[in-house]
């Protein structure tokens, strides 16, 4: 289970036994798109599995991630979802209504994207081999002029960019599933985030060096993978990272570290120094962007990791998760 | 070793008396309050919760006493520090957290 | 107040390292045992060394009930989760445990039935919801997590409840404490003593240790303010020359701890004549077991139990460690074979563990040095 939980030790199954078999470049930097290039014009695709337990919780449910996942992906990646393909697995017995609802929930996700469906394919597996139903969605899209996403073009003195607040999606399912027996006013972060994207290109899209949606392993996974990727350091501030009342609750009555858990509706940014306040302000401008932050900064050390900073001078060193997180008690 | 911390109880679970809902920064849990039988906690009250069970009611007046003597830290040796040249420091005098016990 | 914002004040934590900076001799060598596993972990999650003298060594107690677990007893319970028809329920601490033959999760990946539980009185629930399965729940902990665990099996008797029992691997501290302070090899001045443990047995129990072994205790809260507090009255007394049991937690912790947390414990359990501690080896009276009255709940009476042994290689120096003789990354296995992710000694299996602190939180630090980020944002 461990391997799909975003952490160590689906990376080493990716970098380990996909990458070298599979991969026309097997160095590369593992990106959240593709760049493909047919007849001389550059395409990104991407592909991602929607696997999630509950498939309704608050705030959002399987169909919505599984088309905003995908259009993230791609945003992230610098590109703009164009057109999506999805394959459904659906477990024998599952009720008719909530596939109904799962569409139109996803019809609502891909209007509000404004990316179209253009095809699909559904099997059926027999009862008990599946949790109700799971998604694949594949989406293409065109790469936005000006931008280039890449780990190896971060530099010292880069800004680190959050849009939102952290941990919203990871807690939400956490508590939904009711076997802690929490309640919290909290619902899952599910959302496109290309709005906000497009707004910091407009202002800010020469200084954008890398981007990435912090989804499962959480905003410590996916800049520990930067880390390793550009060979740098990167240095947080823990007071600048955002989060919710709620979510800060539920990790300190778990023992979990928020910077672990899953976001479906945040991105990380990394800014050239110059152009940080300008994409920044952008992001503060765009609805839903208002409690995007400067959270920390590239530095030459700790070489390919990263470190939590707080303003009386303590420091942690914040590495992948490893496995999924489980909550600490004693 | 057993992590705990500080909730307010909201409210107590009709007909179960050993059960009050607590909240920690706005989540909410049943906890088991059976440990404080000899001097159960009111709504408002807030207890020290280790694996759904309340262990301890917090003292909000030791918590005020203790931050008065953070606030102080220092500057009682400072005051010292000031005064010295009027050789009227007590010896071995310090601050401290406890009474002394023996 | 809201109890923990209040004790992670910036302002008040640099005042407090200063005060530290100022109390301790430079021309000493300070070392300090924070016992529990808890102070270990918020230690290096709030990077509190960073704001303390070099001189002031803290040396990572006992006190993780996960790291000292034999790893025959994860063997022995997950023996029992085999059956078919039993749940197996645990802390999500216990859920990467390795046993010689897998963890709880790797058992749960093969199909055993592993449940996750916040409370013993979850796995009690499981139990009143499924009365057709057993739900074995397997306890850890010392003396703060003892009493739920024993109020647990009270109410599972009150009502009848059958499918339910508990493999009680419940420690306790002072006998650990009391077999660091025995080893030859010890060099400890003064100990941070367990807050949690001691709202429920209260701050009598370490009197000794000040008394005999002429050691400071001071009972510790687990904020960045309560342990920099403690060390600033620690210090206090070993300048002074003197030896007390001193309670800075008061405002969580009354002095003589929770009668009915203890009433509740001896109702339900005994003390083992001995038990044994990975990286510590058998110590006496440390240990809990269920009592005869309680038979029909206790998991080791209800099954077979095979009873497994199994030995750390010799190349873990998790003895050492423990007693502060070695710090971590001194140990051969440290971050080469054993890591978090395979852990092959006591200390690195559970993240209050005093090796797998060190090696999330302050690994790679000592290459690093940053020290602030004031340029930022």
């Amino acid at each position: 289970m461990a391997h799909g939980a975003g952490g160590k030790a689906s990376r080493r199954l990716v970098e380990g036994l996909f990458a070298p078999l599979l991969f026309e470049n097997a160095n590369a930097p593992l990106g959240d798109a593709a760049n493909v290039r047919i007849d001389g014009a550059s395409v990104a695709i991407t592909t991602d599995s929607f696997v999630v337990n509950p498939l309704k919780f608050p705030g959002g449910s399987i169909g919505e991630l599984a088309v905003n996942g995908t259009m993230n992906d791609l945003a992230v990646s610098g590109a703009k979802g164009q057109a999506m393909v999805a394959t459904f697995v659906l477990e024998e017995g599952l009720p008719a209504s909530v596939l109904e609802g799962e569409i139109r929930a996803m019809a609502a996700a891909l209007h509000r994207a404004g990316v179209v469906m253009v095809g699909g394919d559904t099997k059926v597996v027999e009862r008990g081999k599946a949790d109700g139903m799971y998604i694949t969605t594949t989406g293409i899209g065109r790469f936005m002029p000006r931008v280039t996403i890449d780990a190896r073009s971060v530099r010292p003195g880069d800004k680190v960019i959050l849009s939102g607040p952290i941990g919203d999606h990871g807690i939400t399912i956490l508590l939904a599933r009711g076997e802690l027996d929490l309640e919290a006013d909290l619902s899952s972060d599910t959302r496109c985030v290309l709005p906000l994207i497009e707004a910091m290109v407009d202002e800010a899209a020469p200084g954008i060096r890398w981007m990435r949606d912090p989804t499962r392993g959480g905003v410590a996974t996916s800049l520990n993978e930067l880390a390793r990727d550009c060979g740098l350091g990167i240095v947080l501030s823990e007071e600048e990272i955002p989060m919710r009342d709620e979510v800060r609750g539920a990790c300190e009555l778990l023992g979990l570290d928020p910077l672990h858990s899953a976001n479906e509706g945040q991105f990380l940014a990394v800014v050239a120094p110059e152009y940080a306040d300008a994409a920044l302000n952008a992001l503060n401008r765009t609805e839903g962007g208002e409690d995007a932050f400067i959270i920390g900064e590239v530095r030459t050390e700790p070489a390919c990791g990263v470190l939590v900073t707080t303003r009386y001078g303590g420091s942690r060193i914040v590495d992948m998760l490893v496995g999924d997180p489980l909550p600490r008690i004693c | 070793m057993c992590l705990a911390i500080p909730g307010k109880i909201v409210e107590f679970v009709p007909g179960q008396t050993q059960l009050g809902t607590v909240e920690v920064t706005g989540v909410r849990r049943k906890v088991d309050l059976g440990l404080l039988q000899d001097d159960m906690p009111m709504i408002g009250d807030w207890v020290l919760i280790h694996v759904g069970f309340a262990m301890t009611k917090i003292s909000e007046q030791d918590a005020m006493e203790q931050m008065h003597l953070l606030h102080m830290l220092g500057e009682t040796e400072q005051a010292i520090e000031e005064v010295r040249g009027y050789g009227l420091e007590e010896r071995g005098e310090h601050m401290n957290g406890s009474p002394r016990l023996s | 107040m809201r109890y923990v914002d209040e004790f992670r004040d910036p302002e008040l934590i640099t005042r407090a390292s200063e005060e530290i900076y100022r109390l301790a001799d430079p021309a000493r060598h300070y070392r300090i045992m924070e016992v529990c596993g808890g102070h270990t972990h918020a230690i290096y999650r709030f990077g509190l060394k960073d704001v303390l003298p070099s001189n002031i060594e803290l040396i990572h107690g006992p006190g993780c009930p996960v790291c000292v677990l034999p790893m025959g007893r994860i063997d022995d319970g997950l023996a029992v989760a085999r059956n078919a028809n039993v749940i197996f329920a645990a802390f999500g601490d216990m859920m990467r445990v390795p046993g010689a033959h897998g963890s709880p999760l790797e058992h749960k990946a093969r199909g055993t039935d592993v449940r996750i539980v916040y409370s013993p009185a979850d796995a009690l629930q499981i139990a009143r919801r499924n009365r057709d399965r057993h739900v074995m729940f397997f306890a850890i902990g010392f003396e703060t997590t003892a009493p739920s665990t024993a109020l647990t099996l009270m109410r599972a008797k009150a009502e009848g409840i059958a499918n339910f029992s508990v493999f009680c691997n419940h420690v306790t501290i002072i006998p650990a404490i009391r077999a660091i302070l025995d080893s030859p090899d010890m060099r400890l001045d003064a100990f941070i003593g367990p807050g949690h443990v001691s709202t429920v047995i209260g701050c009598r129990p370490y009197e000794w240790i000040a008394r005999n072994e002429g050691k400071p205790v001071v009972t510790s809260g687990f904020e960045p303010l309560d342990l920099l507090q403690s060390i600033v009255m620690l210090l206090r007394q070993l300048q002074a020359g003197e030896a007390r049991v001193e309670n800075q937690y008061k405002r969580v912790v009354p002095w003589e701890g929770n009668r009915a947390a203890l009433k509740a414990m001896a109702e339900v359990f005994q003390l083992r004549p001995y038990f044994e501690w990975r990286g510590l080896g058998f110590i006496s009276q440390s240990a809990l077991k269920i009592r005869d009255e309680y038979a029909e709940w206790d998991a080791e009476q209800r099954f077979p139990i095979p009873g497994t042994r199994v030995t750390d290689p010799k190349a873990a120096q998790c003895g050492e460690v423990l007693k502060g003789v070695l710090k971590p990354a001194q140990c051969k296995l440290f971050g080469n074979e054993c890591t978090p992710e395979h852990p092959i000694g006591a200390l690195m299996v559970s993240s209050e563990g005093s090796c797998a602190a060190y090696y999330n939180y302050e690994h790679r630090k000592a290459v690093a040095m940053v020290t602030s980020i004031s340029s930022v944002a």
